[in-house]
């Protein structure tokens, strides 16, 4: 497979994809001459909206990633439906946490489940994963425990796990910033002589930051084993992805010497065949890949944000149709390969998920308040001593009097 | 006269208006801020009346907003950049630091940077990672820079005002738990200078000095001592560079003991400087040494932890304690 041929490839084109225009005016600017890059766009695609096979015959691209698929069983493919219902049910859980005061700021995935889960179990134990702040779903594919996600925004800790046991590394917030950590691992991982693979999670707007640039640009001349998976879900808080970029993400792999592929970010099968295909690649030492996930942030930015100042109602309902659940839960349905009994013992598995991570949350204690000079160092700072001590000096002169009360 | 009493939030908004009416050459740029009005909404309803070429809605990417801010500067505009949060101008800290500080002194003063760094910064907010730090000496230890934090309505209504004015660059801190403190706001008043600081409750025994989200604090923590008898002057330095050490100097030579405040941590801090540089103007003046309160040398912890962290009404009084003990 050569770079032309997986950047120019023209596989089944999803529909309705066309944004609504009532949310098109904030970016008069900088669409007067740009290339319409989101109104058709091409992209893998295996599984329709409606749930139903892409022909393989008729398009030898999509044959051609078919075939990293053909092992994928009607009980994987349960598997990958049961993944997405309850990464939504945790996800669900911790939006309806947020409102009741138990977090902090919760960053939803909703409408994401198929990129995170796609790629995420295509991935073998020993990959190493960089997500930024979104990516519950690739965690639960990780075995990270879902509980784990929420310390950081409860405001307990600021990260929750240790990134060694499930390869699976702290959540970024500056923007960009995993990618170049990503290329330095795979840097690593290619010094090392070893097979394994590293894929680096960011946004659409992410991509505009100097560092993801930069990352394509070391990765590229190092030939590093790092897959960048950029989930486009249109929006960056409120910025259109033509605030970002001129030409469609994945293209801009080439100019750095490497393949990009835009997959249809809301098929988990698809979002399977072209991970499995860029980390293959990756492991047989032919460098990097770019998959450009074209999908949608179905919710708000976070739970600060409010969606309805910059975009339409209408473009949300047009995604809506697209839903990543509801197409495989179709496609299930509609070949046999899941009965309702299925369905419900799944709910049912949801309803403990859900009931878990709400009692998990809810006990977790604060901090203890000297947990502040805890591991400010690893080896010891005679400032942080020197205030440890004098803080601990202060709030002890509190207590007498506390006691009086 | 026209006095209304607005939040900070909305004296910001109303400042950057009058800028963009006043003088067209005024841009605001940055993420978010045009049909959002920025997270904060400090430039709420400014896209609709000026349009997109004038507040512009920028990339993700901090270094390319200042660095082509400074193109646009060099170029005869005068850009007023958001960075969304104080933990995020770090990716244009290069920009700001190595290029929009130093170039008027490369250019043998031929040209002039416009350019304000709008940055909402410290903690108290509930926030994740990044969202609460206060980084104003990072900018201030930087020559050519001025950097300037405002602690109510007013001051932040003229003090954006003049930092657009200013032919210099200027970091300009927005406390962000106070964008909501309301204060009364003259738009016709004359304004004081940008970088002196002002008396804000006067006092005998002792001067607490502060900037930005700690002035209230240290309000607080005078009425409070008052009712132990203690007469505490508090200061607000509004600008961190240049800083106005004779305002200091009449206060501590008045009230012979002086306490600086902030949420920053105290090590290398602006606490630190001024220590050392009243102390050697006020040596035979003090009768106590110069006290500092702010945040440790650790990161700025999770938010279950910032009260503690952050200092409160209590820490400060416990340090105006201390000072007069001596
Ligand atoms: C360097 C930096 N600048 C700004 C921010 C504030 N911020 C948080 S998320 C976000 C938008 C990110 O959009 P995108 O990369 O598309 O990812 P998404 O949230 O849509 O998954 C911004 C601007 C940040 N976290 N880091």
């Amino acid at each position: 497979m050569t770079v032309e041929s997986t950047a120019a490839r023209k596989p089944r084109r999803s529909s309705g994809t066309k944004r609504a225009a009532g949310a098109a005016s904030a970016r008069k600017t900088a669409a007067a001459t740009a290339q319409p890059h989101d109104a058709e766009p091409q992209l893998v695609q295996l599984l329709t909206p409606e749930g139903e096979r892409v022909e393989v015959d008729s398009h030898p691209e999509v044959a051609e990633f078919a075939a990293f698929v053909a092992d994928v069983t009607t009980e994987d493919l349960r598997g990958l439906y049961r993944d997405m219902v309850l990464t939504r049910r945790f996800d669900g859980e911790a939006t309806a946490l947020q409102r009741q005061g138990e977090l902090g700021l919760w960053a939803s995935l909703l409408g994401q489940e198929a990129a995170q889960i796609g790629s995420g179990r295509a991935l073998r134990d020993d990959d190493y994963v960089f997500p930024t702040y979104r990516e519950h779903g690739v965690a639960w594919c990780r075995g990270v425990d879902p509980t784990n996600l929420l310390g950081m925004f409860r405001g307990v800790n600021h990260g929750g796990w240790d990134p060694n046991t499930n390869n699976f590394h702290l959540y970024t917030i500056v923007i960009g910033s995993q990618t170049l950590h990503a290329t330095g691992y795979a840097m690593g991982v290619a010094k090392d002589g070893a097979d394994s693979a590293v894929i680096a999670y960011f946004g659409d707007g992410a991509s505009s930051q100097g560092d993801v640039m930069e990352a394509f640009n070391f990765s590229a001349v190092y030939n590093s084993p790092v897959v960048f998976f950029c989930q486009n879900n249109q929006w960056a808080i409120s910025e259109p992805t033509e605030r970002q970029m001129r030409v469609p993400l994945y293209q801009r792999a080439q100019g750095f010497g490497f393949p990009g592929i835009r997959v249809d970010g809301n098929d988990v099968l698809a979002c399977l065949a072209v991970t499995r295909w860029a980390l293959d690649r990756a492991r047989r030492g032919e460098g990097p890949a770019l998959i450009e996930a074209f999908t949608y942030r179905m919710g708000a930015h976070t739970t600060s944000d409010d969606p309805t100042k910059y975009r339409a109602d209408e473009e949300t309902a047009a995604w809506e149709a697209k839903d990543p659940i509801l197409r495989l839960k179709a496609h299930l349905l509609a070949s046999g390969g899941a009965d309702e009994a299925f369905f419900e013992e799944l709910e049912a598995e949801s309803e403990a998920l859900g009931k878990r991570v709400r009692e998990v949350v809810r006990a977790m204690p604060d901090p203890d308040t000297m947990a502040i000079f805890e591991n400010v160092y690893a080896d010891g700072h005679a400032l942080v001593d020197e205030e440890r001590a004098q803080f601990a000096a202060y709030l002890a002169s509190f207590e007498p009097a506390e006691e009086g009360h | 006269m026209a006095v209304e009493k607005m939040s900070i939030a909305k004296a910001l908004n109303e400042s950057l208006r009058k800028a963009m009416d006043t003088d067209p050459k005024v841009l605001i740029m940055g993420e978010d801020v045009g049909k959002l009005g920025g997270v904060f909404r400090i430039t709420d309803g400014l896209q609709k009346d000026f349009g997109e070429e004038r507040v512009i809605d920028t990339p993700l990417a901090e270094s390319g907003i200042v660095g082509t801010a400074i193109g646009l500067a060099l170029r005869g505009y005068r850009p007023v950049v958001e960075i969304q949060f104080d933990g995020f101008v770090f990716p244009a800290y290069d920009q700001i630091v190595t290029q929009l500080a130093k170039m008027h002194a490369r250019a043998l003063g031929k040209i002039k940077l416009p350019v304000v760094v709008r940055i909402p910064y410290g903690g108290a907010i509930g926030a994740v990672e990044h969202h609460s730090e206060s980084p104003e000496t990072l900018f201030a230890h930087v020559a050519g820079l001025k950097v300037v934090s405002p602690s109510n309505a007013s001051d932040a209504y003229w003090m954006l005002q003049q930092a657009i004015l200013s032919d210099d660059p200027v970091i300009f801190f927005e406390p962000k738990r106070r964008y909501w403190d309301k204060g009364e706001v003259d738009t016709d008043a004359i304004p004081g200078e940008l970088h002196k600081a002002r008396v804000v409750r006067e006092g005998a025994d002792l001067t607490l000095a502060a900037y930005g989200p700690m002035v209230k604090v240290c309000l607080e923590a005078a009425a409070a001592a008052a009712e132990e008898g203690k007469s505490v002057e508090v200061l607000d330095l509004r600008s961190m560079s240049p800083i106005d050490f004779d305002g200091i100097q009449a206060s501590v030579e008045k009230t012979r003991r002086l306490v600086v405040v902030h949420e920053a941590p105290v090590f290398l801090g602006t606490g630190s400087e001024i220590a050392a540089r009243i102390t050697e103007r006020c040596f035979y003046h003090l009768e106590a040494p110069v006290l500092r309160v702010g945040g440790f040398h650790a990161p700025y912890p999770p938010a279950r932890l910032e009260d503690e962290y952050l200092p409160g009404l209590d820490r400060v009084l416990d340090a105006v304690d201390r000072s007069l003990a001596f």
